[in-house]
């Protein structure tokens, strides 16, 4: 029975919320590896043009909400993604043409592109907190839980509640939903293999025909797609706050680097590695091992490897290390 | 022209900030301009400077010595003692796959050890008087010489991340730094056995009077006297005379403390700039851009490109340390919350590449324009919303709302002039000149 405790203490206060915060970071890290694979710069505006997706959809949801509109047990935000989304992609489609298109013309240098970038950062951070303001936001509606922990207990006599957001379930199905979705579309449609031969070789690409126009198209509409709806679940399952989302752009640069740079299913596993690493290095162990230990044995500390105070530092640890042994990731970076 | 709209007190504030972000502009230019390196990781200079200031001029708490202060020097052997051992490692066996688990297992193992004979003393010193002190303090020197150590400390760590990170290419080298920094500012907020944490240190010492002290000064009281003896003599009344004067010192004390600030800084500006200028136009400043040019052509007439950016690398964080100590000075507090990428990093990128990269003079310039706009961005914006929203009620929620996020506008000020210099003026305001002679 103690064992069992400890599993479900495990499976509740790791494994859950790993692979929930590593969903949110996976697509995240997907959005950068693809704008780094096919228009070849390092966006850092990544968490805030998140941000500007998640805005998007707050502002549609309070729409919905306005007129009554509601999902019943499931929060109205799902409603509001796909206008987000549009949103979103329209949003960024206006700053490639007015920004980034000047550059790709001018076959600009990454580093180039990265500092424009940062200018772009700074602009659409300006353009979200002069519309939604800067303090934290709850859009949340529906049913919270799937499992409440009592109930849990309840239900099985353990001494472990083990509680399921319903916040987090929706992430986790989403995140699959989607991801599967876009290796079907970039490995099987004749689109998705010509962004996969752009990024390959640009000027092979160029010759056998490829519009480049379309290419860069279609990776601004998924990135917003990724963008937005990775940024309205981790708002969904926290809250929204523009300054938290520009720092959430650390750790998943360090998932798309983990996972190697350009290659979507390395980004995918390095947002899961980062998301598992940082919990499983900051968690207390204590009680983990008063169920397993025999009496006697039991640890008097808390049993933590790391204080949570250092939760980022140990992702970008790992990044760091990765960056050093291994340059182009775990999976073998810059092939998409 | 701040000086006759608000005040001149704000002014040189202001100033002085402008003086502190021209100093950091420089160190980033040295990096950029001169070499082509890409530092994203300015805040953490920054910090650790702040932090040599800290350590620097804070009386030393003796008790907290006491406490723990074995236990600290303790990890501190066990620390050297590693270094050692995975030197000793390198030179002597050779690079396999089982030399680089070893080495991974006596770091694990050292970092276990230390924790674990640190604690204790950890514990014990932030027990000390936790509301006033609660850490080991300084040595109790003049801060001046923190500008120093301040530049030691951020050349330090940009010989650790030189070493490790400067064979990356350019963007994944400025992700590294960023995160880097990161982790250097998580260190800083959370041992508060050395930093005192997100406690913050206030009262630092200062270089310059106080202005109590100025207040109370009789020499001062003449000086703001004679200043303002045209005004003072308008009154009639002593009484009203003498509390008019009163004000007058008073305003007088802040305003002449800052200017001491000022001229403290001005001397290393333009240290700074007679170094730099000097070194641009040297053989090695040449050999500088040789490099940054081309690689592989310097490579090939025997230029070390490796140890020459690994010095540049040093050089220009050094300098970054030095403003970061100068801002805490100036300052007189050290509070690690408040180190922000956005503000310490990505704003100093805005001011070099506005500026001019590989030009000095530039550099200053970009660190003045850009912390100016920087600050004055609400008021302006202001100013403007209430110009062109003249005609419409003050109750409008639209105008309301606008008035509202007045102080957001700084960062659309600040991305649009980044994308419009990078777009039409790539090379900056005053662009690098070089001279062939």
């Amino acid at each position: 029975m103690d064992f069992v405790n400890a599993i479900i203490l495990l499976l509740n206060y790791i494994f859950i919320p790993a692979l929930t915060y590593g969903s949110q970071l996976a697509l995240g890290a997907i959005f950068v590896t693809l704008i780094y694979g096919i228009l070849r710069f390092a966006n850092f505006a990544t968490g805030d043009m998140m941000s500007f997706g998640t805005m998007a959809t707050i502002l549609f949801t309070w729409y919905f909400q306005s007129l009554g509109v509601s999902l019943g047990v499931l929060p109205t935000a799902l409603l509001a993604i796909p206008f987000g989304v549009i949103f979103m992609i329209l949003y960024m489609l206006l700053i490639d043409k007015f920004v980034f298109k000047y550059y790709r013309n001018q076959k600009s240098p990454p580093v180039q592109f990265a500092m424009v970038s940062i200018g772009v950062m700074f602009v659409t951070q300006a353009v979200v907190r002069i519309i939604i303001g800067p303090s934290d936001r709850r859009f949340f509606d529906g049913e919270k839980f799937i499992i409440k922990a009592r109930e849990f207990k309840e239900m099985t006599g353990l001494n472990e509640g083990l509680a399921l957001k319903s916040t987090q379930v929706i992430t986790i199905f989403v995140t699959i939903v989607l991801v599967s979705l876009l290796f079907w579309f970039l490995n099987r449609t004749k689109t998705g293999k010509s962004m996969k031969a752009y990024s390959d070789n640009e000027d092979l690409a160029l010759l056998s025909g490829i519009d480049p126009k379309k290419i860069v198209l279609v990776t601004w509409v998924i990135a917003g797609i990724l963008a937005t709806i990775g940024g309205a679940l981790y708002g969904l399952d926290k809250s929204f706050k523009p300054f938290t989302y520009f720092n959430n752009m650390l750790p998943i640069f360090a998932a798309a680097i983990v996972g190697g740079i350009g290659n979507p299913f390395g980004a995918f596993l390095g947002g899961y590695v980062i998301a598992f690493s940082e919990i499983l290095l900051t968690y207390a162990y204590k009680k983990f091992f008063m169920y397993i230990l025999p009496e006697s044995m039991e640890p008097n500390s808390l049993v933590q490897l790391l204080s949570t105070d250092y939760k980022f530092a140990v992702s970008f640890s790992i990044l760091v290390i990765v960056l050093i042994y291994r340059p182009s990731g775990i999976f073998k970076g810059k092939v998409l | 022209m701040v000086g006759i709209f608000q005040s001149w007190n704000i002014a040189l504030s202001i100033f002085n900030l402008c003086l502190i972000s021209a100093v950091m502009t420089m160190g980033a230019n040295i990096q950029w301009g001169y070499a082509g390196l890409i530092n994203f990781g300015i805040m953490g200079y920054t910090a650790l400077g702040g932090l040599a200031a800290v350590l620097i001029s804070v009386d030393p708490v003796q008790e907290a010595w006491r406490a723990g202060g074995f236990d600290i020097l303790m990890s501190l052997w066990l620390i050297v003692v590693m270094v050692l051992v995975i030197r000793f490692v390198l030179k002597r066996f050779e690079k396999s796959k089982i030399r680089t688990y070893s080495i991974a297992a006596i770091i694990i193992s050292g970092i276990l050890l230390i924790r674990f004979s640190a604690e204790p003393g950890i514990e014990a010193i932030e027990a000390v008087d936790p509301a006033k002190t609660g850490f080991l303090g300084g040595f109790g020197l003049p801060i001046i010489f923190s500008w120093i150590v301040g530049a030691l400390f951020a050349g330090g760590l940009a010989f650790i991340v030189g070493k490790v990170a400067l064979g990356l290419r350019a963007d994944y080298l400025a992700i590294a730094t960023l995160l880097i920094s990161e982790i250097v500012i998580a260190i800083i907020k959370h041992e508060d056995w050395l930093t005192r944490g997100v406690k913050n240190v206030i009262g630092l010492k200062r270089p310059a009077p106080y202005e109590v002290d100025l207040q109370t000064t009789d020499w001062f009281i003449k000086l703001v006297e004679k200043f303002n003896s045209g005004k003072l003599s308008v009154i009639e009344n002593l009484a009203d005379r003498q509390a008019a004067l009163n004000q007058l010192v008073i305003e007088g004390s802040s305003v002449f403390v800052k200017l001491c600030y000022s001229g403290l800084f001005l001397v290393v500006v333009i240290i700074l700039l007679i170094l730099t200028q000097k070194a641009l136009y040297s053989p090695w400043g040449r050999m500088m851009r040789a490099i940054r040019d081309n690689e592989e052509a310097a490579n090939a007439m025997g230029k070390n490109v490796v140890k020459q950016h690994l010095l540049i690398f040093i050089l220009g964080s050094a300098i970054v340390g030095i403003a970061g100590a100068m801002l805490v000075t100036q300052d007189g507090l050290f509070t690690p919350g408040s180190y922000r990428p956005m503000r310490y990093t990505f704003l100093i990128w805005v001011m070099v590449i506005v500026g001019g990269s590989g030009n000095n003079f530039g550099a200053i310039l970009g660190g003045f324009v850009v912390w100016f706009l920087w600050i004055e961005a609400a008021p302006i914006s202001l100013f403007l919303i209430n110009f062109f929203t003249s005609g419409i009620p003050e109750t409008n929620a639209l105008k309301a709302h606008l008035i509202e996020s007045v102080p957001y506008f700084r960062f659309l000020l600040m991305g649009l002039g980044l994308l419009f210099i990078m777009r039409y003026r790539p090379k900056g305001i005053l662009p690098e000149k070089i001279e062939i002679k």
